[in-house]
């Protein structure tokens, strides 16, 4: 038996999996699913074509060499041990580095350039919190073992359990984290920033600043939630893509960043983004001590640069300034706008990644990858920057992103 | 035809499913949208139809589902999960870097035009 | 590569040797005996030039989840380019600089070993990560032991073999090389939005004060035999009236009375007199003459004009400064252990408090024993480490401090709150040796650093100018750049430029102690963790070069 397995599925990155032969305990369904067998990736391909992994990644070099501006994408569900590597080519060959978080919770970071943020580990959602929020996020969902092992229900040395605990839910639709609420809010989509400074009013005493209703709530019901919110010993409010994909963005990011500001000159708070895959923490934390910065990372003057919205991936496709790119680990043609996905089918495309995706259909180069968690090992940040170091429980014949990323360098 | 605001997010299948995107379990997983029972009144359909959503991005079409009362979005939205259907209407750029995936503005009513499989959805 | 350094001017004060015409041999990253050195395969022409031994520095926080959170916080500051890819990798940062820019800018100016200070240990695989990242340096990192309640736990049941059982785990988990301790019980009484304000005061929830965590801490590590023992960040940071607390840290050091069993660091943050930053002055006069006589060293936490981003694991100490400077606050509060906290900010030679910060770590510089003090910055708390050539500069020649004082418009206040402008002292070369070579290797116990004996590290800087013929306006200049910076035998700077980029070691003590008699609390706290005991801590196998110190 294998004990304490890291599942490398969400942000969680839960710690306490125990496998017998293939047979997994203590995961979710998401979980159970990523630990299951299915279809692979079979062989490297240039063209469609089944090469050696070594023809392969001469011409993946080859692409990334001959370009311009190479696009090297993704990185959010391997290993830092190979996102390091990952910067370095990108570096060397003066290209763009970018990472998952740039669809998803680079608002936070740019909130958190504006703001700082206050934060916390998910042991203090365990140990000390008395109120939880979440906010534009779904656990049941996309989080599963949240509830239990961290928030909601875990059992800490001060707030003992559920019962000890409030918890408030706030989102623009019924999903089923609501069931776990002691108190559910439904709000209007893009209202986040208007609901987050009423509250701001509320507890900094100008409830007479607050109109009548704000993003589907009457102000009472604002004073009342900022009542409670106030009560905490020690609160946590954990937010999603709610807040991040909506209009405002960065905007209403700092506005929750700030409201937890105001609490903490009352009480305790502090906040937490629920973090997507479970290493896009380390594909920001990479760069940054790398190069200095998460995301949208230009080399093309042979230092680094950081501009989003002129180097995050979706922007640098759809002006046609990149003309090849490299994804790792992720499938930006599933989760990329179509104008984006359009410029991927235009230019030479490399995949590393060990599942056929819809990035696959369009990729001139693959490159099939160990599982990592499953079949490679290495280190990995959970939602809340704690570093994990993920197992090898079964052999495979590929080779893992770690050694198709030192190849890539020898070659360049 | 209603207008409608189009929110996206992960599902339990959809995440299930992630790793084999190219399974009809995965397409199953995504090429849906969830309605209110009023707003399908509105545009006259029933769970299983087609309908076509249309954005300033561009539009996809669909099949309805209903979930259980209790679970139904707010009349006025409709959910799709994220995936490459959902970003035929959503992903409007506003100049921070990430994309504008929820609350984007879009109408949405019957349609009699087939839900396009993944092949054919990333091909045109 | 067999080097050898020839006709160069050295300095070493563990041989007492001041600025004498000498030759080294190095060989196989040693300095070996010329009869042993065999064929020499390079000369370096040190003529007219002073060799001393790489600088060690002490206290720098370079790795780890603080500064990089930083990093990401302050993009303004890491967009200066401070050299390009090319031969060697992208340098960036002007203060909080990248992996590159730390290892390459501390091999430029002549140091070849630098400490992270103040590592959580749930964090300190990211904290090894980061110093795999540094070139050239050798490193090692303090983990922290300030709020882990086993900490509070063991010293209020006075049970020194527990502490030492619990600190050679915790070490052992970290691959780390000391105890560090910030702001004992202050991190714990943050979670409840307070502090604490004594070292005398109970730590919430606990039965123990600060006063007895470090005097435990401080036996368990003169019994377990640790190369550097306690290293504090005291009570009170920050605050007029932490003079008061530091001599009474002090004091408690005097009652364990072992040679350096506490080392006090950036002393300069804990050193204010007065009860508002209306009457803030200068405790350093007072506390040097506590500390020449104490067991106690420290290095000086020197303040540079100018903006920075100041981090600690002081997490309320930062929630003040966020009220104060009203600007951005990152704070992390981490499991039942630690917490810590980043805020942004300027010193202006022109406040009142922050001239009386910058004059009263030169004080401190000027007035301990050279054998009992470190240059240092606290970096980046303080300013960048960048700057230690202005530091020593500044203490070698009163009139550079007297010119400084008048161009940067010093305020006038530090007349009346320190003793700087009065003090007539000029540290020799061979005294900066010491607070930069000598002094921080024999507190941290490396004893083949900070030392040019025959079978010692061949780390070596080779500074162009002659020790014994200082100029003051020349100094800034010759300390700089090196003309050559050699680390383990290898040459890695040449006339101030990077020509090799190499790994430096990671350091780590590895101690033999019980650790059976407290499996029991440890089980018992793990249920309160949000990871695994078994998934907690580094394992030597990750880290790129370790290097053991057996104890």
């Amino acid at each position: 038996m294998v004990k304490d397995v890291v599942c490398t599925f969400c942000g969680n990155a839960c710690d306490d999996i125990e496998f017998e032969e293939e047979y997994g305990v203590n995961l979710c369904p998401l979980g159970e699913a990523k630990f299951s067998k299915k279809d692979r990736i079979k062989a490297p391909m240039i063209d469609g074509k089944e090469v050696t992994y070594e023809e392969a990644i001469e011409k993946a070099a080859e692409i990334l060499k001959e370009a311009k501006r190479p696009l090297l994408y993704g990185w959010s569900s391997t290993v830092n041990e190979a996102i390091r590597l990952g910067v370095i080519i990108a570096e060397k060959i003066g290209g763009i580095y970018d990472q998952c978080s740039s669809v998803c919770h680079a608002p936070t970071t740019l909130a958190m350039i504006e703001q700082g943020i206050v934060g916390g580990t998910l042991g203090q959602a365990k140990n000390r919190a008395d109120i939880v929020v979440f906010w534009g996020c779904n656990p049941v969902e996309a989080h599963p073992r949240h509830p239990t092992r961290y928030s909601v229900m875990a059992k800490g040395f001060l707030t003992k359990g559920r019962l000890d605990r409030k918890v408030i839910v706030v989102d623009v639709r019924k999903t089923p984290t609501a069931y776990l609420a002691t108190d559910f809010y439904v709000v209007k989509p893009n209202s986040d920033f208007a609901i987050f400074t009423a509250l701001r009013s509320a507890i900094n005493g100008n409830e007479n600043a607050i109109p009548d209703e704000v993003g589907g709530l009457k102000r009472d019901e604002i004073i009342n939630l900022a009542e409670k919110l106030e009560k905490a010993k020690y609160g946590v409010i954990f937010f999603g893509l709610g807040i991040t994909h909506t209009r405002g963005h960065e905007r209403n990011v700092e506005a929750v960043i700030k409201l937890v500001q105001d609490l903490n000159r009352k009480t305790r708070y502090i906040l937490q983004p629920m973090r997507g895959h479970f290493n896009v923490v380390g594909s920001g934390e990479v760069p940054a001590w790398e190069v200095g910065f998460e995301y949208a990372i230009d080399f093309s003057r042979k230092y680094a640069r950081f501009s989003p919205g002129e180097f995050t991936a979706v922007e640098a496709l759809i002006r046609g300034d990149c003309d090849a790119a490299m994804i790792v680990a992720s499938d930006p043609v599933a989760h990329f706008p179509k104008k984006a996905v359009d410029r991927l089918k235009e230019i030479p495309v490399i995949q590393i990644d060990p599942h056929p995706n819809l990035t696959t259909k369009v990729a001139n180069v693959v490159i099939p990858t160990a599982i990592v968690g499953i079949e490679a090992e290495g280190t990995i940040y959970r939602m809340d920057g704690i570093p994990l170091r993920v197992k090898k429980i079964r052999d495979s014949k590929y080779m893992s992103d770690i050694e198709v990323m030192e190849k890539l360098l020898e070659k360049i | 035809m209603i207008e409608v605001v189009v929110i996206t997010g992960r599902t339990t299948e959809q995440g299930m499913t992630i790793d084999e995107k190219l399974s009809e379990a995965y397409m199953k997983a995504v090429n849906y949208c969830e309605m209110n029972e009023k707003d399908m009144e509105k545009i006259g359909v029933k769970e299983g139809d087609r309908v076509i959503v249309r954005s300033e991005v561009g539009e996809v079409v669909l099949y309805v589902k209903k979930p259980e009362v209790d679970l139904q979005p707010p009349e006025g939205i409709i959910f799709i999960p994220m995936g490459p259907y959902a970003n035929r209407v959503v992903g409007i750029l506003n100049g921070s870097g990430t994309p504008q995936y929820k609350g984007v503005k879009a109408t949405i009513e019957k349609t009699d035009k087939n839900v396009l499989s993944i092949e054919e959805l990333i091909s045109t | 590569m067999t080097i050898m350094i020839k006709n160069g001017i050295v300095v070493d004060p563990t041989q007492n040797i001041d600025g004498e015409k000498m030759d080294l041999f190095i060989k196989n990253g040693k300095l070996v005996e010329e009869s042993e050195a065999g064929k020499v395969e390079k000369v370096i022409d040190a003529n007219g030039m002073t060799v001393v031994p790489g600088g060690i520095d002490i206290h720098a926080h370079i790795a780890g989840p603080k500064i990089n959170a930083g990093r990401s916080m302050r993009p303004e500051d890491l967009k200066y380019v401070r050299s390009k890819s090319n031969k060697t990798r992208c340098a960036m940062g002007k203060v909080l600089l990248t992996c590159p820019a730390i290892g390459y800018e501390y091999a430029k100016m002549g140091y070849t070993t630098a400490i992270e200070p103040a590592t959580p240990t749930i964090y300190s695989i990211h904290t090894h990560e980061e110093l795999d990242s540094i070139p050239i340096v050798d490193k090692a990192a303090l983990p922290l032991f300030g709020n882990w309640h086993l900490t509070f736990k063991f010293a209020a049941e006075g049970d020194v073999e527990k502490m030492k059982a619990f600190v050679a785990w915790a070490i052992d988990k970290a691959k780390g090389y000391g105890i560090k301790i910030v702001n004992p019980g202050g991190v714990e009484a943050w979670m409840y939005g307070k502090n604490v304000h004594s070292i005398h005061e109970l730590i919430p929830g606990f039965e123990a004060t600060p006063a007895e965590v470090l005097t435990t801490l401080m036996k368990a590590a003169v019994e377990l035999n640790l190369p550097h023992k306690v290293h504090v960040h005291c009570n009170n940071l920050g605050v007029p009236g932490s003079a008061e607390t530091t001599a009474e840290t002090i004091k408690l050091a005097e009652k364990i009375g072992k040679e350096n069993c506490l080392h006090i660091t950036h002393v300069q943050f804990n050193s204010y007199t007065g009860d508002s930053w209306k009457n803030i002055g200068s405790g350093a006069e007072e506390l040097s003459k506590l500390i020449n006589s104490s067991p106690v060293t420290v290095d000086m936490g020197q303040v540079i004009f100018g903006h920075t981003t100041t981090m600690t694991a002081d997490g309320p100490f930062e929630f003040a400064l966020f009220k104060l400077a009203k600007t951005k606050w990152i704070n992390k509060d981490v499991e039942i252990e630690t917490g810590g906290g980043i805020v942004p900010i300027t010193y202006r030679a022109k406040s009142p408090v922050n001239a009386v910060q910058w004059a009263t770590s030169l004080e401190f510089g000027l007035l301990v024993d050279p054998d009992k003090i470190v240059v240092s910055t606290d970096y980046p708390n303080g300013g960048p480490f960048v700057e230690y050539p202005y530091i020593i500069s500044l203490l070698m020649s009163k009139k550079l401090r007297e010119n400084e004082v008048k161009e940067k418009n010093v305020s006038n206040y530090i007349e009346r709150a320190t003793s700087l402008l009065s003090l007539d002292i000029e540290r020799s070369f061979y005294d900066i040796v010491k607070m930069t070579r000598s002094t921080p290797a024999k507190i941290l116990g490396l004893k083949n650093k900070g030392t040019l004996r025959i079978g010692a590290d061949a780390d070596i800087a080779i500074y162009p100018f002659n020790c014994n013929e200082v100029r003051d306006e020349e100094l800034l200049k010759s300390l700089e750049r090196t003309a050559y910076t050699i680390k383990s035998g290898e040459i890695v700077v040449k006339d101030g430029e990077i020509v090799s980029d190499i790994w430096g070691k990671t350091f780590w003590v590895k101690v033999n102690s019980e650790r059976e008699i407290i499996e029991e609390e440890l089980n018992d706290v793990f249920k309160y963790y949000t990871v695994s005991k078994n998934n907690y801590g580094v394992k030597e196998e990750w880290i790129r070069k370790p290097e053991v110190v057996k104890v």
